[in-house]
C-alpha cells in the first residue's frame, strides 16, 4: 500500500487549555500520543472534546499550554501548514467538486504534479472503495459514502495525525457499525495516528487504544479501554462506562477489611468496594453498579456478600438474548438489571451483586480534582 | 379550511386496483386543485387590473404612433420603434443608462463581498456596523439626492472642508453630473447588495473553509476555490437585482445628475415624451424598450449562472 502515515515519534499536549470569554472550555489537557496510536476523546456534549480537537487542528488558537510534535511547537503553526488531517462531523465535503476533486484538493494545495495527484487520488478512492463514484458530486452520495470521501480526503495527504470529530454521529445505526469497522481497518492498515472525538462509549471502547474521558473541560481519566471499563476513577467515568445504576448513598461504616465499605442507599444497605484514589473520608457517596452485575436471586439462594436489593418490576425490554429490566425499590429508586428470563411486570424481585462489583465513589469530586489541574495549567 | 375527506378515500392500499377508487374531488386535491385555490383570487384581480391590463394597453399604444411620428420616421404602425432606433437623441439614452447601471451594479456587488466576509466574523460592534451599512436603504432616492446636494454640492460641507484644509483649490464637481448619479446609485444600492450577499454567504457552511484550511489552503485559495464558486450564483442574483434597480434610476438622474447630458437615462426620456411632448405612444415605446434591454442583460447573467454549481452549500441558508 502506497499511502502511509506521516512519520513522527510522539505528539505531546502540555497543559492545553482554551477559554471563551471567561468560560473554560478546556483546562490543563496533558497527553502524550505515540505514533500509530488510536486515542478517543470521550465525554458528554459540551465537555471540551471538540474544543480539544479544534485546538489540535489549529482551527482554534490555544489560550494556555503548548502542543509539541517531536519536541517542536506546532500550536503556533497555522492550520494550513500543520499537516494534520481532519474528518468533520458534517463531513464538510466541497459540494461543488466531484469526489475525486475533493480528494485531490489537498494535494493540489501542496503543488504536486498532475500525474502524482492522479495516482494518489485513485489510490485513496480505491482504499475507501468508491471507485465507481469518483466523478459524482457529494450530494449524489449516501451519508456513509460521503463519510468515506471525507476520510479519503484526509488520509490522501499522508498526515502525521488524523483528527476525527464524531464522524459517525450522522449515520444510522447499521451504517455506524460498518463504518466503525472501516475506520479500524484503515487505522490498522495505514498505521495512522488518530485522535477520535465521540460521545459514544461503545464506539470509543471498540476503536481506541487509549481513552481520554473529559467532563466540563477537565480530564477525568486516561487509560486503555479495559482499565476504564473495570476501574473507573470516579462516578462520572463510571457513568460513561456503562454503570447505569448510579445511586446516591451515605457511608455507614468502613467494614475494615481493605477497601470494603458499608453504605446505605435509600432503604437499602449494601456492602461495596470503595474507589477513591485520594483515600477520602467522604460520607456522601455515589454507588455505581453495572446492570449485568446485578443478578436475580432465586428463592432460597444465598445473597452475595449479604447484598440484597428488593423491588417491583416496572419495565421489561426485549434485547435479543437478554432482557433489560427496570426494577423499582420501595423507596422509589430505579435499578437497571439484565436478566436471561423475562420477569412479569409487577412481580417482586430480589437482586444481589458481589461487593467487588459495587463501586462506591465520593459524591462530590469536581472541586478536588479540578484544583491541581488548574494549577498545572497556570504553571505551564 | 379545505373540504372534509370523503368516505371513499379509505381503502386497503395493497389491493392494486386498475383505477383509483378515490373520488374525483380527492384526486383533484392530490394534484393541488382544491378550494384553497380561491385564496389566489385577490392577487389575481390585482395582477390583472393593475399590471396585465395596463401593460397590454401600453404595448397596444406603442403601435399607435402619433401622426407627427409617422410623417417624420415612416414605418406605419412601427413608426415609434423606427424612431427609437433611428433617433440618436433617444437611442443614445440606452448607452447612457448602461454606462450608469452596469458599473454601479458591478461595484455594489463586488464591494459587498469583502464587507460581508468581514462582517461574518464575530466581533464587538458588529451589529452597529451592520446597521450603519444598511441604514441608507431606508432613506429613499429623493432624500439621498437631497443629502448629496447639501453634502457634496459646490457650496456643500465636503467642498468647504476640502477648501479650508487646502486640499483642493476649487470645489470638486460632485453633483449635477455623472458622478452625482453614480454616488446616489451606490448609496442606495450598496446596502441592498450587501444584505443579499451576506445572506448568501451565511448559507455556506463555515466548516467547508475549516476543511480547506486543514487541507493546506491559504486564505486566498480558500476564497477562490471554495467560497467564490459557492457564492457565485448568489452574486449573479444580487447583480441582477441591483442592476434592475440602477437601470430604472429616475429621481437622482434628475436631481443630482445632468438631465440633458451625461445622465439622460431612458426613464427620463420616457418621462419627457410623456410629460413634455404628450406623446403617450412614444413614452410607452421607450418604457417597453427599457424592459427589453433589462431583460437582455438579465438573460445573459442567468445564462452564465446556469453554468455554475447551484446545489446545497451546507449552511443554514
Amino acid at each position: 500500500m502506497a499511502i502511509t502515515a506521516g512519520t513522527f515519534e510522539s505528539l505531546e499536549l502540555r497543559g492545553v487549555g482554551r477559554t471563551f470569554g471567561g468560560h473554560e472550555a478546556l483546562v490543563g489537557l496533558d497527553l502524550t500520543v505515540r505514533a500509530g496510536e488510536f486515542i478517543a476523546l470521550l465525554g458528554p456534549s459540551g465537555c471540551g472534546k471538540s474544543t480539544a480537537l479544534n485546538c489540535l487542528a489549529g482551527l482554534l488558537p490555544l489560550t494556555h499550554g503548548q502542543i509539541l510534535l517531536d519536541g517542536t511547537r506546532v500550536d503556533t503553526v497555522p492550520s494550513e501548514k500543520r499537516g494534520f488531517g481532519m474528518v468533520f462531523q458534517s463531513y464538510a465535503l466541497f459540494p461543488h467538486l466531484s469526489v475525486e476533486k475533493n480528494v485531490a484538493f489537498g494535494l493540489q494545495m501542496r503543488g504536486l504534479g498532475k500525474q502524482e495527484i492522479r495516482r494518489r487520488v485513485d489510490e485513496a478512492i480505491d482504499l475507501v472503495k468508491l471507485g465507481e463514484h469518483a466523478r459524482k458530486l457529494p450530494g449524489q452520495l449516501s451519508g456513509g459514502q460521503q463519510q468515506r470521501v471525507a476520510i479519503a480526503r484526509a488520509v490522501v495527504l499522508e498526515p502525521s495525525l488524523v483528527l476525527m470529530d464524531e464522524p459517525l454521529s450522522n449515520l444510522d445505526a447499521k451504517l455506524r457499525l460498518d463504518m466503525r469497522t472501516e475506520i479500524r481497518r484503515l487505522h490498522q492498515s495505514l498505521g495512522l495516528t488518530t485522535i477520535y472525538v465521540t460521545h459514544d462509549q461503545e464506539e470509543a471502547l471498540s476503536l481506541a487504544d487509549r481513552l481520554v474521558v473529559l467532563r466540563e473541560g477537565r480530564v477525568q481519566q486516561v487509560g486503555t479501554p479495559d482499565e476504564l471499563y473495570d476501574h473507573p476513577r470516579n462516578w462520572h467515568v463510571a457513568d460513561f462506562m456503562g454503570y447505569r445504576n448510579i445511586l446516591p448513598g451515605v457511608v455507614v461504616a468502613p467494614q475494615g477489611a481493605g477497601d470494603r465499605v458499608q453504605v446505605s442507599v435509600g432503604s437499602l444497605a449494601l456492602s461495596g468496594r470503595q474507589v477513591d484514589p485520594a483515600g477520602s473520608t467522604a460520607r456522601d457517596v455515589r454507588v455505581a453498579v453495572r446492570p449485568d452485575d446485578l443478578v436475580v436471586l432465586a428463592p432460597g439462594e444465598e445473597p452475595r456478600d449479604g447484598n440484597v436489593l428488593r423491588g417491583t418490576v416496572l419495565v421489561v425490554e426485549y434485547h435479543g438474548r437478554e432482557f433489560a429490566v427496570v426494577v423499582q425499590a420501595p423507596d422509589g429508586t430505579l435499578l437497571h438489571v439484565r436478566t436471561p428470563v423475562a420477569p412479569q411486570v409487577g412481580a417482586e424481585l430480589a437482586l444481589t451483586a458481589p461487593a467487588e462489583r459495587i463501586l462506591v465513589f465520593p459524591a462530590d469530586l469536581t472541586e478536588r480534582s479540578a484544583e491541581p489541574d488548574r494549577a498545572e495549567a497556570v504553571a505551564a | 379550511m379545505s373540504t372534509a375527506p370523503t368516505a371513499s378515500g379509505h381503502r386497503t392500499p395493497d389491493r392494486r386496483a386498475p383505477r383509483s377508487t378515490a373520488s374525483l374531488r380527492h384526486r383533484l386535491a392530490e394534484r393541488g386543485v382544491d378550494s384553497s385555490l380561491w385564496l389566489m383570487v385577490p392577487a389575481l384581480v390585482f395582477a390583472l387590473a393593475l399590471f396585465v391590463y395596463p401593460f397590454s394597453y401600453g404595448i397596444g399604444l406603442t403601435f399607435q404612433p402619433s401622426l407627427a411620428a409617422q410623417e417624420r420616421w415612416g414605418g406605419g404602425v412601427l413608426a415609434n420603434y423606427v424612431a427609437f432606433f433611428r433617433d440618436p437623441f433617444v437611442f443614445d439614452s440606452v448607452w447612457i443608462t448602461m454606462r450608469l447601471a452596469l458599473p454601479a451594479a458591478l461595484f455594489n456587488v463586488i464591494a459587498s463581498i469583502p464587507v460581508a466576509l468581514v462582517l461574518r466574523r464575530r466581533f464587538r460592534g458588529k451589529r452597529l456596523m451592520t446597521s450603519v451599512l444598511v441604514l441608507p436603504i431606508t432613506l429613499g432616492t429623493v432624500l439621498t439626492a437631497q443629502g448629496l446636494l447639501i453634502f457634496a454640492g459646490r457650496q456643500g460641507w465636503l467642498n468647504r472642508f476640502l477648501m479650508a484644509a487646502g486640499l483642493v483649490d476649487e470645489p470638486l464637481q460632485l453633483v449635477n453630473n455623472y458622478v452625482g448619479v453614480m454616488l446616489s446609485l451606490i448609496i442606495t444600492g450598496f446596502p441592498f447588495a450587501f444584505l443579499l450577499v451576506s445572506s448568501y454567504l451565511s448559507g455556506i457552511d463555515p466548516s467547508l473553509e475549516s476543511a480547506a484550511r486543514t487541507l493546506g489552503a491559504g486564505w486566498w485559495q480558500r476564497f477562490r476555490r471554495i467560497t467564490m464558486p459557492l457564492l457565485a450564483p448568489g452574486l449573479a442574483t444580487t447583480f441582477i437585482l441591483t442592476f434592475v434597480l440602477a437601470f430604472s434610476v429616475f429621481p437622482s438622474a434628475r436631481l443630482v445628475g445632468d438631465a440633458m447630458g451625461s445622465t439622460r437615462v431612458m426613464s427620463l426620456m420616457a418621462f419627457r415624451a410623456f410629460g413634455e411632448q404628450n406623446d403617450y405612444p412614444m413614452a410607452s415605446t421607450i418604457a417597453l424598450m427599457m424592459g427589453v434591454v433589462e431583460l437582455a442583460v438579465v438573460a445573459l447573467v442567468l445564462a452564465w449562472r446556469a453554468l455554475l454549481y447551484k446545489g446545497s452549500t451546507g449552511g443554514k441558508g
